[in-house]
């Protein structure tokens, strides 16, 4: 097969790629979305096997099934609770591929040009292309070896902070190493500088250094960012891991490469800013570290957090007509969806009104709280996103937050002085009776007192979501 | 309950004012009082009117005490409703505590006598209108009694049903409801009135509270204005202010239009201590249709209806019954009683914050500071401004609604421009950033520039469109494409140094392991999205 029949085939994988991700505007065209991705990639890999990619075919295809087979493990096994984790992890291994791809086109170049003329026609495949290339073409080609190399690395590190993060194995507060943005600034101008080097010389010393100082900024970078800003971090890495595929896609010539990675890196960036805006945070001050101390003196939050037990909260919700439920990170951390799904059912089985209240950065992913709801058979009709739900809360008898903190704190729109002032929140404050389950009476991820707690309609009711939902299920009746 | 003689005692004596029934003390707030470590007294005869006798409260274990004078000089605080006569001033004494409405703005001579006899006076219609407050903020719930009660009161004396009916005997049109001012009685009237089935309008000079109106299930009555001069009613404490002449003209000219079709109108526009505001004239009765009934909640102060006597249900030439009754809440003394009870109930429990029997005064509270009149030989009324702010800052936005077809026209075309200014401005800088890319860059490269910027182009215009529940599966799909890289693996595994072959090797690995766990991932969890 010629390559005429590869570009066809890249031509409708592309296609396929770009239906698959308009595809999910709607929950139900989705479903048919992600075959569209599959049939796209499966023509893609097909047609490069047997067209460029056809040398030590059997291998790639054995490497592939291989590694299918490992996906298919997890992918099956993974808790729909730790699906965070799991997307961070894999944008760690495309960050990791980019960079091996990138060292290769560059061994691949040194190869080609160390040949004469007549090896030079000889060649095969990418050599064959590489060996096609003027002088201009080849310096174009060092850079964007180097960019996809670049930001390959960052992602690599950065999605692996990101996991532990999110796994709960590497500290979720905001670090940095003494020196902070300077450090990050540092191997940024050291990076940039082996790019100009590399640019003149062409050497692998450059390359290598740079890939170092990329892997440092990766991991410096999201050290420097709390959990509460995770859902912006993983959809950045997102971004950047499409990036990374589209230089390399410069690089090796790949059209596909190219369209495809511009998809997911615009992707990515949109949905960071969407996050971002959710937060009200600039994306600059959200990717350069964390939440910067408070502008001044912040409320004190005055009163107590008056604690009640399931059959105060069991004897509120018989007697309500409308309930919001608003969950948060810590209904996924104590997997309480399921118990949360069986509450509503209960509750709208009594005809009561049962609705749940989304923040845009509720949970670690963008969409979290969704797909969780959506895994313990809630119905997506009654999952409403902030806008649509928030002025209905003075005519909802009770609210219950399920492990949220922030996205519920009134201090957003009270406390000038807050870290979190301006971010738009849900105003469950405003409901006749709101109930906070909550382990303990600490802060949330961004560590700022919640004046929610203290209001005159909110209870607490303390302990792990999941039990404190088990004890609280059997006296609905 | 026996009597422990030392303790603090709270005494409910029988009101004296003429027709008041409600009582400030029912058996079931008596037994919260005693809760918070108080003994309860109450003169005999007190609750009979509110269809509390005296056994019912001796089986609350409250005290009963045979006349008022041994009552106001057993009790160290005494709760009652109406603001004290002349005669229980003069029996307020040295370190009592009286908690009642009190009217302090229109009763110097109460305050001046309180003052003297060095009593602590509590009034009831002083509490913040801020939300901790709420549970004892009297003049809401003895309000929403009134507001019902209206309703009731003009079905009484309204020869029709509020419901429209078709029945074999014949058609029946629903009833016209107009109530004015959407206040805490207004929206009970609105709520009562909707139920029975009338067609229910509503008016307020605060545009802000359509939306409260609307959920009540009345139609709110807007007045269309020329200019955006809507005044911003809202302020400290929720009340109206007088709005400006034309406002007034305005909304004068639309209940005239009204008038002629309504059945039933409840006014509830009331400011303390002002004579109420004049908004249904004698013209607008006289236009409307005989058996059409008027309920004059403003009637202690004048009523807001020109022809409303005080006190009297009265009935004009064309048939209109107006009624100015002024005890709408002690019509209904039980339901009344009930309420102001626990409001004073939960006026005790904040004075008594260590549920000991003790009060505590505390003067440092923005609540308890602020329904206090007068304390230890002092006049402390009226109070400083609470804290707290009453209500969060209302932000204007009725301005919004009021735009006219040609000012919606012009801001179109306005945005339409903006948006195109935008566009262009961006295209020409795109462009150029290209040309400027195609000047120095070889053809080759160019080529592939090109499909890179469509791409993104296609991206950003999809993305865009996908719904939030999404944004994870979006994730989970992207993450699996974006292993697309493996192409640039697959045509690099064929190269001839092992080193090549070793690296590419493993980005293909890796990036299987990607594409399959991407596309699984995202189908489960869309799998699981189902509608009700």
């Amino acid at each position: 097969m010629d390559f005429g029949f590869t570009t066809a085939a890249y031509v409708v994988a592309a296609i396929l790629f770009i239906l698959s991700l308009g595809g999910l505007s709607g929950q139900e065209s989705a479903k048919r979305a992600v075959w569209y991705g599959i049939a796209g990639m499966a023509l893609a890999v097909a047609a490069t096997l047997i067209g460029p990619g056809s040398g030590l075919w059997i291998l790639s295809l054995v490497l592939i099934l291989a590694g299918g087979a490992i996906g298919y493990q997890l992918a099956t096994k993974v808790q729909m609770t730790q699906m965070p984790e799991l997307v961070a992890a894999m944008h760690s291994l495309v960050g990791l591929a980019a960079v091996f791809v990138g060292f290769n086109a560059h061994f691949e170049l040194g190869n080609v040009m160390a040949m004469d003329e007549a090896a030079k026609k000889a060649a095969e495949g990418f050599a064959a292309l590489l060996a096609k290339k003027d002088s201009v073409e080849i310096s174009i080609l060092r850079v964007e070896v180097f960019l996809g190399i670049f930001i390959g690395a960052v992602t690599f590190t950065g999605s692996v902070i990101a996991y532990g993060k999110l796994a709960g194995k590497v500290d979720t507060a905001a670090k940095k190493l003494p020196g902070g943005h300077m450090l990050n600034a540092a191997a940024a101008a050291l990076s940039l500088l082996c790019l100009v080097w590399y640019f003149n010389t062409g050497g692998f010393l450059p390359l290598f250094v740079m890939t170092l100082a990329a892997l440092f900024i990766g991991y410096h970078l999201i050290m420097g960012i709390g959990g509460a800003d995770m859902p912006v971090v993983v959809s950045m890495l997102n971004s950047y891991s499409g990036w990374a595929a589209a230089a390399i896609g410069f690089s090796l010539g790949n059209d596909l490469l190219i369209v495809v990675g511009a998809l997911v890196g615009s992707s990515g960036a949109i949905l960071s800013y969407i996050m971002c805006k959710a937060m009200n945070r600039s994306f600059v001050s959200v990717i350069l570290g964390g939440f910067g101390g408070p502008a001044g003196e912040q409320m004190a939050v005055e009163g107590e957090q008056i604690a009640i037990d399931s059959d105060g909260v069991a004897t509120a919700l018989n007697e309500a007509d409308s309930i919001i439920i608003i969950p948060g990170y810590g209904m996924a951390v104590a997997q309480a969806q399921s118990a949360v799904a069986e509450l509503t059912r209960k509750l709208r089985a009594k005809g009561k009104n049962v609705r749940f209240a989304i923040h845009p950065v509720a949970g670690r992913l963008p969409g979290h709280m969704n797909v969780l709801l959506a895994e313990a058979k809630v119905p997506y009709d009654i999952v409403l996103e902030m806008d649509e739900i928030n002025e209905d809360f003075p005519s909802t008898d009770v609210a219950i937050v399920i492990g949220s903190n922030d996205i519920v704190n009134p201090a957003a729109q009270d406390d000038p002085n807050s870290p979190i002032a301006g971010m738009p929140v849900l105003e469950c404050w405003k409901a006749k009776q709101v109930f906070v389950s909550k382990r303990g009476q600490g802060t949330g991820y961004s560590g700022i007192e919640n004046p929610l707690f203290f209001k005159d309609n909110t209870r607490m009711f303390y302990g792990d979501a999941k039990k404190s939902l088990d004890e609280l299920l059997p006296k609905i009746d | 309950m026996p009597s422990w003689g030392d303790n603090v005692k709270i005494g409910t004596p029988k009101e004296t004012f003429e027709g008041e029934a409600r009582v400030a003390m029912t058996p079931e707030s008596a037994l919260q009082l005693q809760k918070l470590g108080y003994e309860c007294l109450i003169e005999t005869g007190a609750g009979s009117s509110a269809g509390f006798s005296d056994a019912v409260y001796e089986a609350a274990g409250v005290t009963v005490i045979k006349t008022a004078a041994a009552l106001w000089k057993e009790a160290d605080i005494v709760a009652k409703v109406r603001q004290p006569d002349t005669t229980e001033a003069k029996r307020l004494r040295e370190g009592q505590t009286l908690i009642s409405f009190f009217n302090p703005a229109g009763n110097e001579a109460g305050m001046e006598a309180a003052k003297k006899s060095g009593a602590n006076v509590i009034a009831m219609e002083m509490v913040p209108r801020i939300s901790r407050a709420q549970k004892m903020d009297a003049l809401s719930s003895m309000a929403n009694i009134a507001g019902y009660r209206a309703v009731i009161e003009a079905g009484n004396n309204f020869g029709r049903f509020f419901t429209g009916q078709v029945t074999a005997a014949g058609k029946v049109p629903p009833a016209k409801v107009l109530v004015v001012g959407a206040g805490v009685a207004g929206l009970a009237a609105i709520g009562t009135a909707t139920s029975l089935g009338a067609i229910t309008y509503a008016f307020d000079v605060r545009p802000e509270v359509a939306e409260q109106i609307e959920s009540m299930g009345a139609q709110f009555v807007f007045l269309e204005f020329d200019a955006s001069e809507l005044p911003d009613g809202a302020e400290t404490g929720g009340y109206a202010a007088p709005s400006t002449p034309e406002f007034q003209a305005k909304q004068l000219a639309k209940f005239r239009e009204l008038a002629p079709e309504i059945d039933i109108v409840i006014t509830t526009a009331l400011i303390p201590n002002r004579p109420a505001p004049v908004l249904w004239t004698k013209d607008m009765v006289e236009a409307m249709k005989p058996g059409s009934v008027i309920i004059d909640l403003a009637a202690e102060r004048g009523g807001n209806c020109e022809l409303t006597e005080m006190d009297k249900k009265i009935v004009t030439d064309n048939g209109v019954t107006i009624v100015g009754y002024t005890d709408f809440s002690s019509r209904m003394a039980a339901q009344s009683s009930t309420l102001y009870g626990n409001n004073i109930r939960h006026m005790m429990a904040d004075l008594t914050p260590g549920k000991d029997g003790v009060v505590n005064h505390n003067m440092e509270d923005d609540v308890i500071r602020g329904a206090t009149v007068t304390f230890d030989h002092e006049i402390t009324y009226p109070p400083p401004p609470p804290k707290v702010k009453a209500i969060a800052v209302q932000k204007p936005k009725a301005a919004v609604k009021e735009l006219t077809a040609e000012e919606k026209r012009a801001k179109e075309v306005a945005a339409f421009k903006a948006q195109t200014r935008n566009q262009v401005t961006l295209l020409t800088i795109g462009g150029a950033l290209l040309l400027g890319v195609g000047l120095v860059a070889p053809a080759s490269f160019m080529q592939h520039f090109i499909v890179f910027v469509l791409a993104v182009f296609v991206g950003f215009q999809v993305i865009w469109g996908v719904a939030h529940s999404l944004h994870t599966p979006l994730m989970a799909v992207t993450n699996a494409i974006s292993s697309i890289i493996i192409l640039g693996a697959v045509m690099q595994i064929g190269s001839g140094s092992y080193l090549v072959i070793l690296l590419s090797a493993l980005a293909v690995f890796m990036a299987g392991i990607n594409i399959f766990g991407g596309f699984l991932v995202t189908r489960r969890m869309l799998a699981m999205f189902q509608k009700s």
